[in-house]
């Protein structure tokens, strides 16, 4: 277990070299950076040649790159464009993302896994019928248009919520924005747990634990749900990064200025330090979650062991 | 089982710390709301809030609020008027003598002296503070040392500017420049506080100054709250007791909010709300003119656009336009088709001359196809429109522009639009010189004056002069205008100088552009200055 656990760290320093240096790139080849920061009027040519050097932009990007990820080593991430230095930026961004995520984590969890097993154990019924066709739907629309109907529904028609997220991002407020996050991975944790339940209802560990007489609660929750559940661990792992970066839609609906706005801001302002810096720490939680979710499945399911 | 308990116990781990990271970003107060304080729609400054490193709207609409300098705009008529200044004389347009009023504080106590002035100028000017708006000294005596074109500075102070006595200082000017003074209400030239050199990285995360408003608390890309100063010594108190300042990514999220009732005042409807806000807002919809015009500027740099004949090439792609439709249609009458190669919000004193342009920038498709026959042809046998396809929806008006022009012409391949995918790369090729046509140019001015729509943007080799036109008489006619002190005479000489542009149609001129703004019903007295920002403090709540 232990040597398992090392060799996947060890496994992920050439992929966390390969994203970075690859994100770098691809920031660089962007346009100039200093054109995009000094904006509609171009700075005069000493400024700009100043700003160069100020920002090692001068130099070439091999070296760049390597100045960087030296001083990412040291804890430093660099400095935005608007002079704060960019793990000032995470420190903001980060809490109200992840406060985001979890939310809309909790909502694939409780709702997604609840109708699949209420799907799954009445295949067929119109209960089935009728969550499999919602799941279609909302799986069809794309993310916007939700969270647009919903703000506008709730928000502006009837009142329920303000349609803007607070700069505190207190979780009462992130509930619908959670919601929308989670809306598309919602349908798939419910249609991957009612497919996995469906499929192991007629094993025969489930019918030994009914032979035994065990009660129905137990025999779902124990045997058959536990065992269900692995290709759900595996989605929901890999889908917290894919909901940490792919906030940026949720979040500029909502005016939550999480990890998705200070990329988009990096992204239209051609602020390298920012867009590498946050895709950085963004490809470590892909990393990290997905090694949780395979040490997860042992604990699913003892027969899986690593060595 | 051993294996399991471990892996539980990481997942347990970074359960507790998605928690607690949870738990600890939330605390601190709501929406600084209370009666009498106004919620405005903002947008993240791109820079540090120095006054001569904003040159965008949204770090200028806090500058405007917590500053007050020499002179201001006035709201309605964009006139330069004495704010701080009680005298600035002159007598050969070169050598001014500067008084600056007494009574006057920053808001924490400190004096307003001609120090505050020249020592803030000094920086702004100074290359090794990197300040954007440094070129806004460059008429100052001593800019080329304080900031040369290369190399590095060979002096610390600009030479021109003289402390006299506690009110008084004298700026030295290396050319003549008449309307020098009516410059000075840019905020560039605002006076700073002894804080802001002795303690920056404290001043600049609460800027300190000298307007109606001081700022009680800045939380960076998220939101300011202003209070009202009730110390402010000038006439121009704030009528409400405060502005707090929310960052929206998105402005239809701020559109949404102001629908909702969770925001007083949005100073950028979206395009995409324009049709409904008649009915959504009623009468509390603004869309009045702002100091920016658009244009398409050339490349002189391409024999193909310099050679005799080619400003026939130009009028007649200027004449196939009709920008009457485009700005009706495309930009619901945000826009007003250009006559001229200014702004409305001069006002005919100002410079502001409609019609200047003439028949040359009237839709007509016989003329510019004529025209553009008796000039050769088009360069290639197209044209080209480059624009930066990722922020204000240029597409949308490229492609209407192109298809004016070739229904003009009677050519489908006559024009075509050249996205380029992102602004910086666009002001990269522009910078390099690799324009084959026209393309886009946007001009928001500095300060309301004539000289600034003309002067950067076609003498030779000036800051903006994009396209690298040059003309001897224009230049000529410039250069005169600046030396004019009376400003009523300078004005004719920089008309006669737009003439020039427009015989050569240097740039086309398309159209002028509007600010807008949606307001709550708890507000009145809401109005935008020329610069497109609202002005705050004359807004009454309740």
């Amino acid at each position: 277990m232990g040597r398992y656990v090392v060799r996947r760290l060890l496994q992920m320093i050439p992929v966390f070299i390969g994203a970075t240096l690859l994100i770098f790139l691809m920031v660089n080849v962007m346009g100039d950076p200093i054109a995009g920061l000094c904006g509609e009027r171009a700075c005069d040519p000493a400024t700009a040649a100043q700003l160069e050097k100020e920002f090692g932009l001068d130099k070439p990007v091999w070296q760049q790159y390597l100045t960087y990820m030296g001083n990412v080593f040291t804890g430093d991430f660099g400095t935005a464009f608007n002079g704060q230095p960019v793990t000032e930026l995470m420190a903001t961004a980060f809490p109200v993302t992840i406060r985001l995520t979890v939310v809309a984590i909790l909502f694939e969890i409780v709702i997604g896994i609840t109708l699949g097993v209420v799907t799954g154990l009445r295949r067929g019924r119109p209960v089935d019928t009728g969550v499999l066709l919602t799941t279609l739907v909302v799986i069809s629309v794309p993310t916007f248009v939700t969270g647009l109907l919903l703000q506008l529904l709730l928000g502006v028609q009837w009142g329920w919520i303000k349609p803007s997220v607070s700069p505190d991002a207190a979780f009462g407020e992130l509930i619908v924005p959670g919601l929308v996050l989670a809306s598309v991975s919602l349908a798939y944790v419910t249609r991957l747990t009612r497919t996995s339940i469906a499929e192991n209802r007629r094993s025969d560990y489930v019918r030994t634990a009914i032979a035994k007489g065990l009660p129905r609660g137990r025999v779902i929750t124990r045997h058959l749900l536990r065992n269900s559940l692995i290709p759900v661990v595996t989605f929901i792992g890999a889908d917290i990064g894919a909901l940490m970066g792919g906030a940026i839609v949720t979040e500029r609906i909502f005016n939550i200025h999480g990890v998705g706005y200070q990329l988009y801001q990096g992204i239209v302002r051609q602020n390298t330090q920012t867009v590498v810096g946050f895709v950085t720490v963004l490809v470590l939680v892909f990393l990290v979650a997905n090694l949780l979710v395979d040490l997860l499945y042992a604990v699913l399911d003892p027969r899986i062991r690593y060595a | 089982m051993r294996g399991t308990t471990h892996a539980l116990g990481a997942v347990g781990a970074v359960a507790v710390a998605l928690a607690a990271t949870g738990c600890g970003g939330g605390g601190s107060s709501g929406v600084g709301g209370g009666p009498g304080v106004l919620s405005s729609s903002w947008g993240d400054p791109q820079n540090p809030l120095e006054p001569s490193n904003t040159n965008e709207v949204q770090g200028g609409k806090v500058l405007d609020m917590v500053f007050r300098g020499l002179k201001r705009y006035d709201p309605k008529t964009a006139q330069a008027k004495d704010m701080l200044a009680q005298s600035i004389e002159t007598k050969d347009s070169q050598n001014f003598t500067i008084k600056v009023k007494g009574g006057w504080t920053f808001s924490n106590g400190e004096k307003v002296t001609a120090r505050s002035f020249v020592d803030a100028w000094n920086y702004g000017a100074s290359l090794k503070n990197n300040q954007k708006n440094a070129y806004f000294f460059r008429y100052i005596d001593g800019y080329d040392k304080v900031h040369p074109d290369s190399g590095s500075q060979s002096a610390e102070i600009l030479s021109g500017l003289k402390v006299v006595d506690d009110r008084t200082f004298t700026v030295k000017l290396n050319q003549k420049f008449s309307s020098f003074p009516d410059t000075l209400g840019y905020a560039a030239f605002d006076p700073l506080p002894r804080t802001f050199f002795t303690d920056h990285s404290a001043w600049l995360s609460k800027p300190v100054g000298n307007g109606p408003y001081t700022i009680e608390s800045y939380t960076k890309g998220s939101q300011m709250v202003l209070k009202k100063w009730d110390g402010y010594p000038g006439s121009d108190k704030a009528q409400n007791s405060g502005v707090t300042l929310k960052v929206y990514t998105d402005p239809n999220t701020a559109y949404t909010d102001l629908m909702s009732g969770n925001l007083d005042l949005t100073d950028d409807v979206p395009a995409a709300q324009l049709k409904n806000v008649k009915s959504d807002l009623g009468g509390r919809y603004i869309n009045t003119p702002a100091g920016i015009i658009q244009t398409l500027a050339f490349p002189y740099y391409d024999p193909a656009w310099n050679k005799p004949g080619s400003e026939k090439v130009r009028t007649g792609l200027s004449m196939a336009i009709d920008r009457k439709q485009i700005t009706d249609t495309i930009f619901r009458k945000t826009r007003t088709a250009a006559t001229d190669w200014t702004s409305p919000v001069l006002g005919t004193a100002g410079g502001f001359k409609e019609g200047l342009c003439g028949s040359a920038c009237d839709y007509n498709p016989s003329q510019a196809k004529k025209l553009i026959q008796e000039g050769g042809g088009l360069p290639g046998g197209q044209v080209k429109i480059t624009y930066n396809a990722d922020t204000g929806s240029h597409r949308e008006w490229v492609d209407a522009v192109c298809n004016s022009i070739n229904n003009a012409l009677g050519n489908d391949k006559a024009c075509v639009g050249n996205p380029v995918g992102t602004f910086a790369d666009f002001r990269n090729q522009i910078g390099q010189h690799k324009m084959s046509g026209p393309f886009r140019a946007g001009w928001q001015m500095d300060y309301p004056l004539i000289q600034n729509f003309l002067q950067p943007l076609y003498y030779t080799n000036a800051s903006s002069n994009d396209g690298k036109w040059s003309n001897k008489d224009f230049d000529k006619l410039v250069d005169r205008a600046n030396a004019e002190t009376d400003t009523a005479k300078a004005i004719p000489l920089f008309q006669q100088a737009e003439g020039v542009v427009r015989d050569n149609m240097a740039a086309i001129p398309l159209w002028y552009q509007n600010g807008t703004a949606g307001y709550s019903e708890r507000l009145s007295h809401v109005a935008l200055n020329p610069f497109s920002v609202p002005v705050y403090d004359e807004i009454k709540v309740g």
